[in-house]
């Protein structure tokens, strides 16, 4: 979509200039650093975060680079979190088995999720993949295995293994933070490498022209498939994550909203990059989750919307403002940048680098 | 509960649901957006009749008209400040932009009237029932659906034959181009098409909030049943919409009534596996894609 490489060699590379090495080890040096100055409320934020970015990484690859549309990701998202915890408890699997066995489940799912797939596109798939979230939330709901409506406890989250005698429970914040950090930091690279894979690059043929693709030899039954099951696989991680993170979840967390606000964030971040992605994850977890969420607590508007609200609205409606101003951002978003933050940023980029023409 | 209840039941939510899915369609047919905001601007205009008759106490014959002409409007109002301005969207830019007009009509709807359930009653009631047949027990709330889907069905058909706006659409859905190249004004074609599905989702709306209950968030779930019914019927012709419409209703009652606890998916089960066989819907042509 916005590629500006010329030479095979600048395709594989990872970093593309000493600038952009110098920028990520600043940014990853205040992620490590953060627990020093920040509330443990920020830390459980952006943990948060950290969690959709594994997400949105992944669901891009599917929607942004292999062009598949996909409203049923809260769906894997749930495999990822319930067989994260189910098999720690009932199995007693070690964190790290559980949470890689669970992603490969979804991974799985997402394989049976791209068998229809492969004949389906536009509205049909959109409706198929938002059947299969909904199929999954009510499965989960009515089943007593999982909890049913009343949800999961996260055990304690033990990363050694307890068996052995060998065992390290995470109870704090910080520490909870620094494993969503670690898995981050791998799940992105992995995505960065899986794009300039032959995998990646057949993923971009079949984005860019399905039956061009297949007539220069690209397998479209295996890599739709792989593309499917990448995608939920890091959902699955992502899910697993988020069951420490929250400590508590039920079916109804996995609702289409959420589907639709995965899609949302790599729309609004930008299809087919994964910095976008990641921006889109990040922007859009922190509107939806804090700055509107509490809207009320911003100085000067906050107290302004308030006296609106029980002037001419309802005081009591007034928690559904970060869907107004989310859905605002959507539309806006669409309308004045259709490429989302990172086609912005190459603009600006663009327009800095050709200064004044 | 005897066969005819369940059977009179389903025929009556398969024809709301069909109704409704003629409101997706009308949209998608004519500028190839799937409109997911149509749940919630249905359920907006429904709150601007409870708010008519509720809190102005205004007879429920004006809160009709003004649900139904704000519903035109928003529709309108929809297309021209999101939709128009769009510069060449990708389906699933359209998808982004209704689902954002969704979250934002949604939002709206419960800061202005708050999210709890509303008590709201529509002249028809579903516990006034007749039994012309034996065993097979109507009530007032399906007749009067029966009633307005004939009607807007009806009416339809005469639009899309004969009027001038009508034949209009017609070309656009053809050939959007060509459309224009013949002097058809195609923006306000699709004004027009906003404007009335809006005011088709609205009439549906204000009968299944009799059946339901009348809160922020009641179209969801029947906005996606109408969709998979117009999904079901092929997205294209309206015949097969309805008769998605009633397979939808039919399946999803009968199998509720056997399985209570799996009523709300039962429905979705079937559109994938129909899926799986037919790619393009029961009643359309596969769709095959030119290079």
């Amino acid at each position: 979509m916005i590629n500006m490489k010329r030479a095979y060699y600048e395709d594989i590379e990872l970093f593309k200039s000493g600038t952009i090495v110098f920028w990520t080890i600043v940014f990853l040096a205040v992620l490590v650093t953060f627990p020093l100055y920040m509330s443990n409320y920020y830390l459980y934020l952006f943990s948060l975060m950290m969690v959709y970015v594994i997400v949105s990484v992944g669901l891009n690859i599917l929607v942004g680079s292999t062009g598949q549309i996909s409203l049923g990701h809260a769906g894997f998202f749930a495999i990822g979190a319930y067989g994260t915890v189910i098999l720690m408890t009932s199995l007693s699997l070690p964190f790290f088995v559980a949470i890689i066995a669970a992603a490969f489940i979804a991974a799985f799912f997402g394989f049976v999720l791209g068998l229809p797939a492969l004949r389906l596109e536009g509205p049909y798939l959109t409706i198929a993949t938002l059947a299969f979230g909904l199929a999954i939330m009510h499965i989960i709901g009515h089943t007593e295995f999982f909890g049913g409506r009343q949800g999961l406890v996260a055990p304690a989250l033990d990363i050694g293994v307890p068996q052995l005698g060998w065992s390290y429970v995470l109870d704090s914040m910080i520490s909870k933070y620094y494993l969503v950090l670690i898995f981050t930091i791998i799940m992105v690279l992995v995505a960065i490498n899986i794009l300039k894979t032959k995998a990646g690059r057949a993923f971009v043929a079949i984005r860019d022209s399905d039956i061009a693709a297949e007539v220069i030899g690209i397998n479209l039954t295996m890599y739709k498939t792989l593309a499917f099951a990448t995608s939920a696989f890091f959902a699955g991680v992502g899910g697993g994550l988020f069951a420490f993170v929250l400590g508590f979840f039920d079916p109804f967390t996995f609702n289409l909203i959420l589907s639709v606000i995965f899609i949302v964030m790599i729309v609004v971040g930008g299809l087919g990059s994964v910095m976008g992605s990641i921006s889109g994850a990040i922007l859009i977890t922190y509107l939806m989750y804090d700055l509107f969420k509490n809207v009320d607590e911003v100085p000067v508007v906050g107290a302004l919307l308030v006296a609106f609200s029980q002037q001419f609205m309802t005081i009591t409606g007034m928690d559904n403002f970060n869907y107004i101003a989310v859905g605002l951002v959507m539309i806006g978003i669409m309308l004045f940048e259709p490429l989302g933050l990172f086609g912005g940023w190459i603009r600006l980029k663009k327009y800095w680098k050709t200064w004044p023409f | 509960m005897p066969f005819g209840q369940l059977l009179i039941d389903g025929l009556a939510m398969g024809a709301c649901y069909g109704l409704f899915g003629l409101a997706v369609v009308i949209i998608y047919k004519t500028s190839d957006v799937i409109n997911f905001a149509a749940g919630e601007m249905a359920m907006f205009s429904t709150f601007v009749a409870f708010h008519v008759l509720n809190i102005f106490g205004y007879p429920f014959w004006m809160a009709f008209i003004a649900a139904l002409a704000f519903a035109a409007l928003l529709g309108v109002l929809v297309d021209y400040f999101f939709l128009r301005p769009a510069k060449n969207p990708t389906l699933l830019g359209l998808i982004v932009i209704t689902i954002g007009a969704q979250m934002l009509l949604a939002g709206l709807a419960s800061w202005k009237w708050g999210a709890e359930q509303k008590q709201f009653s529509i002249p028809v009631s579903y516990s006034v029932t007749y039994e012309p047949i034996t065993g097979f027990i109507i009530s007032q709330w399906a007749l009067a659906v029966f009633i307005t889907a004939i009607v807007i069905v009806s009416f339809m058909f005469v639009f899309f034959k004969y009027t001038k706006m009508g034949t209009a659409m017609r070309a656009t859905q053809q050939n959007k181009h060509a459309a224009k190249i013949m002097g058809i004004k195609t923006d306000r074609v699709f004004a027009f098409a906003w404007g009335f599905s809006s005011v088709i989702g609205a009439t549906t709306a204000l009968l299944l909030s009799a059946k339901t209950i009348l809160d922020p968030g009641f179209m969801m779930e029947p906005f996606l049943r109408a969709f998979a019914a117009a999904v079901l019927g092929g997205l294209m012709s309206i015949p097969g919409v309805l008769l998605g419409g009633f397979i939808m209703g039919l399946i999803e009652n009968f199998f509720g009534y056997v399985w209570p606890s799996w009523k709300p998916i039962t429905a979705f089960v079937v559109i994938v596996l129909v899926l799986c066989v037919r790619p393009s819907g029961l009643f359309a042509k596969h769709y095959v894609k030119k290079v």
